[in-house]
């Protein structure tokens, strides 16, 4: 287990760069995430899906598939990739402070 | 080199729901890892982007022995109807898409949709025939250029 300083907070994460806690997460460290993980500057779409990975986590304690959120964030899966090239699901919930979504669709 | 994939290939070359599922599972998979994907779609698999027959894959119920179901029962007429709704109900508990959907939601993601030049030749085939997602019809030495730098998966 190691540790990451984020908006001056340090915070522990998993070997991927995944919140092992994700009530230590704050809006303000997703910016630095974002381009950590490559994904750049976040605009409001970006913010729309992570208050989406956010939101569902707190209601079923795991985030959602790229196929869930396409189906039920009202972002397609086309729009998807382009704002998460690398990974929707994946991306969006290392930059939202939530565990890394388990599933294979 | 590095020892994380970059870039998937898979040649889907089975028309059966055992068939086509696992190589959609594993490009939609690539996908969501932020791996480059492929579909090259050859002989039967051709199926899974044919317009009119994509909605209408089935299990095969013969010659299955995972199945263990006896082979005079697997070709009963029906029998193959009825476990491929069986499957797909299954399948759509665990919100697996079925494959014209699938399909499609893989396109959405990025991959390359491309069938086989010689299959579609064999067949009779035109690109008319397969749904818009297919980019192109390609030779295989084409596929090989494509799939440069990547891992080929065979299905």
């Amino acid at each position: 287990m190691s540790t990451k300083v984020y908006a001056g907070t340090e915070v522990p994460v998993n070997e991927e760069g995944f919140f092992t806690d994700p009530g230590q997460w704050h809006d303000d460290m997703a910016a630095e995430i974002a381009r950590e993980s490559g994904v750049g500057e976040l605009t409001e779409r970006h913010w729309v899906i992570i208050r989406f990975m956010r939101k569902e986590f707190a209601e079923k304690g795991t985030g959602p598939t790229v196929r869930a959120l396409g189906k039920t964030s009202g972002v397609s899966v086309k729009e998807l990739y382009q704002l998460f090239p690398k990974g929707p699901a994946k991306l969006a919930a290392r930059i939202a402070g939530i565990p890394k979504p388990r599933g294979c669709i | 080199m590095s020892d994380k994939i970059e870039k998937i290939s898979i040649i889907v070359s089975k028309g059966s729901l055992e068939g086509i599922y696992p190589a959609l599972i594993m490009a939609n998979g690539a996908r969501a890892e932020g791996i480059d994907a492929n579909l090259f779609f050859t002989f039967f698999g051709l199926d899974a982007v044919h317009k009119a027959r994509h909605e209408h894959i089935k299990l095969a119920t013969v010659g299955n022995p995972g199945l263990h179901l006896a082979t005079w029962a697997g070709g009963l007429p029906g029998v193959s109807t009825v476990m491929t709704r069986y499957l797909s109900h299954k399948m759509d508990e665990l919100d697996i898409p079925p494959i014209p959907e699938f399909v499609e939601m893989i396109a959405d993601t990025g991959a390359g949709l491309y069938a086989c030049q010689a299959s579609v030749d064999l067949f009779g085939l035109s690109k008319e025939d397969f749904i818009d997602q297919v980019q192109d019809i390609i030779t295989v030495g084409e596929f090989y250029e494509l799939a440069a730098g990547g891992q080929i998966i065979f299905t």
